[in-house]
């Protein structure tokens, strides 16, 4: 949306004086939040997307007892393309980091994300393993944190409901997808798996610790030798069957 | 005949469609079968029929006594006037130690002389690791770490708000009693008999001896059984691991005392 | 289906020794027919014998073949650092006498581990290989397709090996010393340099090549043209998963499709790898016991149930007569939970959308409300400790009294629920058209795939751990083995049915002994927070879970208070063996209703 620029949303827009009783002037985004904000926050549709324990309770949340319908909510895509909200309902693995992050990157915006439980917030009691990530804020935005291990059903709901309020205080003024300078904001780059997970943000990082870390083999070191570095926005060599 | 089958599947459907409104008429003259408390223990158990929703942020599913969400800190209830009461806890560490993801920090307090103080000066719980497992409070010997029973937790941030420090952990006593009112009376009334074994075995085994008046002056463990009256507080309980160590070590410590002058003679 | 497998080898049947168990007797002869290859196991504590690594597929088929013992159950590497060894263990049983295991224990060298696979003889150790592949390096020689099967190609090292330390290691063993009594509190990530849970090889440069990860997973693939007549149309291959809604949670399944016709299929899994068993290894043995209800998450306190058998056997406890009764009253109505959710899921891959799992979550919540009330979680129940249970009965959940609760659930709400499953699927014709032939499993192959529980039954093998190696009181109670003998879709849908029928008639018997015995002790002696091995060993406890056969191996080293290897055997990953087999030939759409037959969850298959 390009109005944003103009600062007609806001209001404050310099008007000459002979068109003073031609235009409205006021504040449409003030006129227009409620509007939006009600009807976003009444059909957040989140995505049929379980990951680990927390998507029991999540099923749960929207079955016979709790009864998501009654917020609006029970509409769970099996698409990406078609869901409002990303319900990160248990352990994020390395393995399953890249594949979460392209979901995000198809969802459309406006988009939220909620972390279902202590594994998805923080790791949870399987940090410390090797194929847990800690966090998946560390790869996505994440709107609403929901402690637990599983959160209740209840919980789950009032964690919904804190997003209903977060929704209700947006406004399509401000809402970073509504007055977007860079088309490709919002897209995350997708780690990639190598001897560990990569973060492509941190591939400086990486080369600087490796210049840090000599290597003991030789032969591991002739093999480590950088050819070309991957671009943040190169396409996967591989083409995948669909 | 074919497609009996799924008359017979759409029957159970059409029957649970009216089961509902049946039982809306039997709560008709009752005060209706929503947003109405008694309804709604019924419409929760085995004898409820029909749609059994829960309309959560205005009904809520009432939580059993062993539910376990993070867990919390139990102190006295504090004095009038002052924000905090005195904390059961006394650093010993079971908690942390049995914790399993291992989300339990506690530092333990010290005194000036550089010896252990019974009670944290700080303790910290990673929510975003703990698993809601409860070892810590079912091994806890004080009853001085309980499971809470408060799930709404949702929040907007987790970098600040989901490590618990002591003060966010803390509550009353009054508030354990008051979500968990059976197991909060079965425990003081476990407390109070064991208190009652101890001083009746001490009273026996003490006799002349009466060692604690021997103690080092500087012993605050001894100290404080002059200072604080002697109520029904467990705080009482937590002494006699203390006296006994020191029961051990006061004599060892001599002995070295002694062993180092003379070696530096 | 084969009648032969069912039948005792006629060669065996004459000769059995009364005095021995089946599995002293299948080790004595052969140790007669191999005496070469095969010494006595000599470790303190271990059971079974040790085969010379090359001449296993010769003593593994002759145990088969000849002694009866024709399941291989679990496959498992052990990495014994100390004397610069790894160990693969195999527990093989047998399907016709029942009762213990015949444990075969392979040493071969820890830098160059090279032992013959079994695949040949047992199809059922394909990915139990795979697995000890990847987390030990051992290589199998003569598997069809090792690669790597929880972490990713090109992962760096193999995680369950001793030397091998993962980002966030601290130390050793838990609890910390970090945590007390100088506790100042810090998030794992602080202290690495990426602020991640990442780690790589000293000087690695990311190179580019990662992405080519996943080729592997294609290659794999078996299928060529065919030459027969007719018309000739291109394979394609489609990825359903990691993120599908038929799949259950985060698993993939590579098809190759022939039109709509399944030629091959590959299950891809990972996504939900939590290093249960790293952690588990870290862990004191009393810390492992909540992590196990995050194995299936469905059936804690079942789960929960096979954990404590085994570290009992190590500890050699035993456990009062009240605690046993409520432990098999919470694993019953956890098998009724479980297979209500299941059974709602599999119509749901039918096409049944919904309306019946949201029927079955009526009753399936109220069983939740009693975990719930018993245990404090809904899910994680973390229920049974050493030598007992955690907590006796509650006096009432939902405001009615706990025994007039059950009672209401068990002779009333629950066969309600399942006249009512009947009336509304059972005789569906969709449903039985959908159902009845698809996914065919013979006995021969589900014995021979290693698949367990409902699975196993419904191709007409009648094992049930509860009656072939008793544990807790089943012995005492009366239930029937249910068992149907088509092996397709729709006899895995009955057997549940059956078998929840089967769980409220052990329910039913229940209810007087745990009248009978209110107020008696549910544990032997007050639980520990820091337990020791009393003796070093292995010990390897099975349950009949909901999903199949659940056992746990477990070793330590005396005076021990965490396992030195401590390894699951998950019946929903072992199961999912036969899943590549059970759907070639079939359509695609047959794919998703056979994968929800099996009833699989991730959280144990990935572990």
């Amino acid at each position: 949306m390009t109005v944003a620029n103009t600062g007609a949303l806001t209001g404050d827009v310099a008007v000459p004086d002979e068109l003073a009783n031609n235009v409205f002037i006021g504040n449409i985004a003030k006129l227009l939040d409620p509007l939006y904000n009600w009807s976003r926050r009444n059909s957040v549709w989140p995505m049929a997307f379980g990951l680990a324990c927390c998507a029991i309770e999540m099923i749960c949340t929207a079955s016979s007892r709790y009864d998501l319908a009654r917020f609006g909510m029970e509409v769970f895509r099996a698409t990406p393309r078609q869901a409002d909200l990303m319900i990160i309902s248990g352990t994020v693995t390395k393995k399953m980091v890249p594949t979460i992050v392209r979901l995000y990157n198809q969802m459309p915006e406006p988009r939220y994300v909620m972390s279902m439980g202590a594994c998805a917030s923080g790791g949870g009691p399987f940090k410390e393993g090797y194929n847990v990530v800690d966090g998946i804020d560390k790869f996505l935005p994440v709107d609403v944190y929901v402690p637990g291990c599983p959160p209740t059903p209840q919980a789950l709901i009032n964690g919904l409901i804190a997003l209903q309020e977060k929704i209700d205080h947006q406004s399509i003024a401000t809402a970073p997808w509504y007055n977007k300078k860079d088309p490709t904001a919002g897209i995350y780059p997708v780690p990639v798996l190598g001897p560990d997970l990569v973060d492509l943000r941190q591939l400086d990082l990486i080369r600087q610790e490796a210049a840090k870390r000599p290597v003991e083999d030789p032969v591991a070191a002739a093999e480590a030798q950088p050819t070309q570095p991957p671009d943040v926005e190169a396409a996967p060599k591989t083409v995948e069957p669909q | 005949m074919y497609g009996t089958g799924i008359i017979k599947g759409l029957g159970v459907t059409l029957r649970h469609f009216i089961q509902t409104y049946v039982d809306d008429l039997r709560w008709a003259g009752k005060g209706g079968r929503y947003y109405n408390d008694e309804a709604f223990a019924v419409r929760q158990s085995t004898q409820g029929e029909g749609v059994m929703t829960v309309f959560y942020p205005e009904e809520k599913l009432p939580v059993p006594e062993r539910f376990r969400f993070v867990p919390f800190l139990v102190t006295d209830d504090p004095p009038p006037g002052q924000r905090w009461g005195h904390d059961w806890c006394t650093s010993c560490g079971i908690c942390a130690k049995v914790c399993p993801p291992q989300c339990i920090w506690i530092e333990r307090g010290k005194l000036p002389n550089g010896r252990p103080k019974p009670e944290p000066v700080n303790f910290y719980i990673d929510i975003d690791i703990c698993m809601n497992c409860g070892y810590c409070a079912e091994f806890c010997p004080f009853d001085a770490i309980k499971m809470d029973h408060d799930y709404e937790l949702a929040g907007y941030d987790r970098t600040t708000a989901h490590i618990h420090d002591k003060a966010r952990l803390s509550k009353p006593l009054s508030y354990w009693q008051e979500i968990a009112p059976k197991r909060a009376e079965a425990e003081e009334i476990g407390r109070q008999l064991a208190e009652a074994a101890k001083t009746k075995k001490k009273s026996e085994d003490d006799g002349p001896r009466a060692w604690p008046t021997r103690l080092p002056v500087n012993c605050p463990i001894a100290a404080r059984s002059t200072k604080t009256p002697r109520v029904q507080r467990r705080r009482k309980g937590a002494k006699t691991p203390g006296r006994a160590l020191l029961c051990v070590f006061a004599p060892l410590r001599l002995g070295v005392k002694f062993l180092w002058s003379t070696m530096t003679f | 289906m084969s009648d032969a497998i069912l039948e005792p080898p006629a060669t065996t049947e004459p000769e059995h020794d009364p005095t021995l168990t089946p599995a002293q007797e299948a080790i004595a002869r052969l140790k007669a027919l191999y005496p070469d290859v095969i010494s006595d196991e000599t470790r303190e504590g271990y059971e079974g014998v040790v085969v010379y690594a090359d001449s296993l597929p010769e003593v593994a088929k002759s145990l088969r073949d000849d002694l009866g013992f024709n399941y291989l159950s679990s496959v498992t590497g052990v990495d014994i650092i100390d004397e610069g060894k790894l160990e693969a263990v195999y527990h093989l049983y047998s399907i016709n006498r029942g009762g213990g295991p015949v444990v075969l224990h392979v040493q071969v060298n820890r830098e160059e581990p090279l032992i013959p696979s079994l695949v040949p003889v047992f199809r059922g150790a394909e990915f139990q290989e795979r697995e000890a592949f990847d987390m030990f390096g051992i290589r199998f020689l003569g598997h069809p397709d090792l690669r790597r099967i929880l972490t990713w190609d090109g992962f760096n090292g193999h995680p369950l090996r001793k030397d091998w330390r993962e980002p966030f290691y601290e130390e050793e063993h838990k609890p910390f010393g970090s945590r007390w009594p100088e506790g100042e509190v810090f998030r794992a990530e602080e202290k690495t340099p990426y602020g991640k849970n990442v780690q790589y090889p000293a000087g690695w440069l990311p190179t580019g090549d990662e992405y080519d990860a996943e080729t592997d997973v294609y290659l794999g693939l078996s299928y060529s043209r065919d030459a027969t007549p007719g018309l000739k149309t291109d394979k394609v291959t489609v990825n359903m998963g990691p993120q599908h809604p038929s799949t259950h949670g985060v698993f993939r399944m590579v098809v190759t499709l022939d039109g709509e016709t399944v030629i091959d299929l590959k299950p891809v899994m990972g996504y939900l790898h939590r290093n249960h068993e790293q952690i588990g290894e870290r862990n004191t043995f009393i810390m492992n016991m909540p992590f196990t209800d995050r194995l299936d998450y469905l059936s804690g306190a079942s789960n929960n149930l096979g954990y404590a058998l085994t570290i009992e056997k190590l500890f050699g406890l035993s456990v009062p007569e009240r605690a046993e009764w409520l432990r098999i009253l919470t694993v019953e109505l956890v098998r009724i939970s479980n297979h209500l959710w299941a059974l709602g899921f599999l119509l749901n891959d039918l096409g049944a959308f919904q309306t019946p799992m949201l029927y079955n979550y009526i009753e399936r919540e109220l069983l939740v409300d009693f975990f719930e009330a018993l245990t404090g979680s809904r899910m994680m129940h973390n229920y049974m400790r050493f030598g007992g249970v955690a907590y006796d009965l509650p006096d009432d959940v939902r405001g009615i009294p706990t025994l007039k609760f059950l009672e209401d659930m068990i002779y009333t709400r629950l066969p309600r629920v399942l006249d009512q499953g009947d009336d509304l699927m059972t005789n569906n014709e969709i449903v039985r058209a959908r159902a009845i032939g698809a996914g065919y499993l013979s006995a021969a192959d589900a014995i021979n795939l290693s698949t367990a529980g409902p699975l196993l039954r419904a191709s007409g093998v009648p094992y049930d751990i509860r009656r072939a190696e008793p544990y807790s009181y089943y012995d005492h109670l009366d239930f029937d083995v249910a068992v149907r003998y088509n092996g397709d879709i729709y006899d895995r849908y009955l057997i549940r049915m059956d078998e929840m029928r089967q769980s409220l008639r052990i329910l039913e018997q229940l209810l007087p002994h745990l009248r009978r015995t209110q107020g008696a002790p549910i544990i032997g002696d007050k639980p520990q927070y820091a337990l020791r091995a009393p003796r070093g060993g292995e010990a390897y406890g099975r349950v009949e879970n909901p999903k199949g056969e659940l056992g746990y191996y477990v070793t330590a080293r005396r005076r021990d208070g965490n396992p030195q290897r401590y390894h699951v055997r998950a019946p929903s990953f072992i199961n999912l063996t036969a899943l590549g087999p059970m759907c070639r030939g079939y359509k695609v759409a047959d794919s998703v209703a056979i994968l929800g037959s099996i009833d699989i969850v991730l959280g144990e298959v990935d572990r």
